[in-house]
């Protein structure tokens, strides 16, 4: 039962974890701070322009990949994953 | 050959193999029906989710409106993308786990109670139909272009096969019919992308050839179009928000909140093998739409620098009406497209000025299609573009078509008021709601009550106002009770629903918006279209503050709650 406890705390750390990237790319970069991010540019794309039409899904591919990679140990590291 | 028999070729021959495949892999029992066994392979079932996800809206219609919305426009990019983390990290694995049919069947077991599963379909139909509506008008636009008709006939048109197309096949046809489908769908974004991104910055890949300059000058792409647009006395393409930030960031929450709440795509995620494919399903169906939702901004932006290079070929200079190319005269039929010539100097001018602008009306779901014909791309291209854009409609009303009527005939029939119901009723009760749905939402498509992308996010503010937070709150919040569900659900969506309703119209039929769609009544200044994240929030302090007042749910429900929580002991999606 205990392992249990940890398991789902380590899991919501590595959730809320990817919680705060996912905000940062997105509403943060790709909004909130769209206009001073536009002052800097990459080629002809202006940066916070770039993170709201390109930028933020590129990010949010590897996050899923990750959180998936992570959990898959975690499964494993206390027990509970599924039997093959 | 010719343009038009080319396209019957290219349409005909995609649909003979999407309708092969779903005979070859007809449904046999309900079980199949549903979910394919439960044995699809975490790549295929990406692949699967991606053109089930990826409609008539990221299809046809999105691009469209970015080109005219710019920086804008950015809200769908990150909304229907950003959706997918919090699939995979907050309700794919945990609903694996659950191993049902249905997301309302998730809810009414989680709440103990039939109340709540009937709140949780009826918020479900109402979602899911609206959401349909949008498809309808893609699907009419795509049948009025290449039939060369009006938009009414090629919607009636459009029904017809729909209805055709959902009632052939259960989900198993339609996982491999849907595999089909994303790869023509996706080559047939991308192939024109490629060409177009070559042609004007020569750069093949069109994520590239964004912020690349423009073929021999060293002026970038952009700023080409920022300049070009600011000279017509329009708002700079890349700075250009919607309406506020605020308005843009509710509008991208409400989106990627309804990607998570939307059942046709949750449904997918009973389908793979595990609770950990279920993670990495999410990923891959995220790697497939992310092919096409980063071409989608070089479209939009090359497809608006290519329009008015037609209607303006140089400074000063403009397109002759009676000189107009075969791609203006074919999509004037259809009557998407339309010209006055004002000033009456037989020219067209295109300015952001409403007095003198003379391209009266352009429909932005029109943009995608008529793309490749702008550029002059090779005829294939063009037949292909059609062929695509009638996959991704088809493809996702039948998803959606499939969650109505498995949430009225499993939900509703044999969950609640007839749990007698042999297999085959519950099959034919199916394909009833399925024709029913079909005709509600085609009728309601003839007036959609906005572009397509627009009127699909309406559909999914619907659903983040209403099934996300519950399905949330159901797997983190062990405390929240029936009580606090149903209390949140309704509120939820009964906010989001009045605030659509009295600026859309009820139903979205507008002579009925009972003040009138006018935007200094608008909360905050955020349009009805974002609205759901609003409605999500009533939903989740509703909900809060109702659970807290009313009794804790019984210990065996806060037992179902640790046990999703954990892979260990998952089952196959299972028939009770």
């Amino acid at each position: 039962m205990s392992d249990k406890n940890s398991y789902w705390k380590s899991n919501l750390k590595l959730v809320a974890i990817c919680m705060v990237i996912w905000f940062i790319v997105s509403y943060l970069f790709g909004i909130i701070l769209v206009e001073p991010l536009n002052n800097i540019r990459i080629g002809g794309y202006k940066l916070g322009f770039w993170f709201a039409q390109q930028g933020s899904i590129y990010v949010f591919v590897v996050l899923i990949f990750f959180y998936a990679n992570r959990m898959a140990k975690l499964d494993k590291k206390h027990g509970v994953e599924e039997d093959e | 050959m010719e343009l038009q028999t080319l396209t019957y070729l290219v349409v005909g021959a995609t649909f003979a193999l999407y309708i092969g495949i779903a005979i070859w892999a007809r449904a046999g029992s309900t079980k199949e029906f549903y979910v394919a066994g439960g044995g699809v392979h975490p790549v295929a079932n990406g692949m699967a989710t991606a053109a089930d996800w990826m409609s008539a809206a990221s299809f046809i219609s999105m691009a469209g409106l970015i080109a005219f919305m710019g920086y804008g426009g950015s809200v769908f990019l990150m909304g229907w993308t950003g959706g997918y983390v919090l699939l995979a990290m907050l309700l794919a694995p945990y609903l694996r786990k659950f191993g049902k049919f249905t997301v309302p069947e998730f809810i009414g077991d989680r709440y103990y109670s039939k109340a709540a599963r009937i709140v949780a379909v009826i918020c479900l139909i109402i979602a899911s139909v609206t959401y349909v509506i949008g498809q309808m008008k893609g699907i009419g636009v795509a049948f009025s272009r290449f039939l060369e008709v009006d938009y009414n006939v090629g919607l009636s048109i459009g029904m017809g096969i729909v209805f055709f197309y959902a009632v052939m096949g259960g989900m198993k046809g339609i996982t491999y019919t849907q595999i089909a489908q994303y790869c023509v769908l996706i080559l047939a974004y991308t192939i024109p992308a490629i060409f177009i991104s070559l042609s004007l910055t020569g750069n093949p890949l069109p994520q590239i050839g964004l912020g690349s300059t423009m073929t021999g000058s060293d002026v970038f792409l952009l700023d080409r179009l920022d300049a070009v647009l600011t000279d017509l006395g329009f708002a700079d393409y890349t700075t250009n928000a919607r309406l506020s930030l605020t308005n843009m960031f509710m509008y991208t929450m409400s989106l990627m909140i309804g990607t998570a709440g939307l059942p046709h795509v949750i449904i997918r995620f009973f389908t793979v093998p595990k609770v950990k494919d279920a993670r990495t399903s999410a990923g891959w169906a995220l790697v497939f739409i992310a092919i096409l939702y980063t071409t989608a901004p070089s479209v939009a932006a090359m497809a608006r620098l290519n329009l008015i290079e037609t209607i303006e070929p140089s400074p000063g200079e403009y397109m002759v009406y009676e000189q107009r190319p075969d791609w203006i005269r074919n999509w004037e039929t259809t009557g998407l497209l339309a010209f006055e010539d004002k000033n009456g100097d037989g020219r067209i001018q295109y300015t952001s000025d409403a007095a003198t602008n003379e391209m009266v009306k352009v429909d932005r779901d029109i943009m995608v299609l008529a793309n490749p014909e702008i550029a002059g791309l090779p005829n294939w291209v063009i037949a292909l573009v059609a062929a695509g854009g009638l996959a991704a409609a088809l493809s996702t009303a039948a998803g959606l078509l499939l969650a109505i009527s498995s949430a009225i005939s499993h939900d509703l029939l044999k969950g609640v008021f007839k749990p007698n119901i042999s297999e085959k009723q519950e099959l034919l009760a199916s394909r009833i709601a399925m024709a029913g749905a079909i005709a509600v939402a085609g009728y309601l498509g003839f007036n959609p009550p906005d572009f397509a992308a627009g009127t699909v996010a309406l559909a999914f503010g619907l659903a983040a106002s209403s099934i996300f937070p519950a399905l949330m709150m159901g797997i983190f919040y062990k405390r929240m009770n029936k009580e606090g569900a149903i209390a949140g659900m309704l509120a939820g969506i009964t906010v989001t629903l009045l605030y659509v309703f009295q600026h859309k119209g009820i139903m979205f039929i507008p002579s009925t918006s009972f003040l009138g769609d006018m935007s200094e009544n608008w909360f905050f200044g955020i349009e009805p279209n974002a609205f759901g994240a609003v409605g999500a929030i009533f939903n989740f302090a509703i909900a809060m503050i109702v659970s807290r007042v009313t009794q804790a749910p019984p210990e065996h429900i806060q037992h179902l709650v640790e046990d999703i929580r954990v892979p260990a002991g998952a089952t196959g999606a299972v028939s009770h």
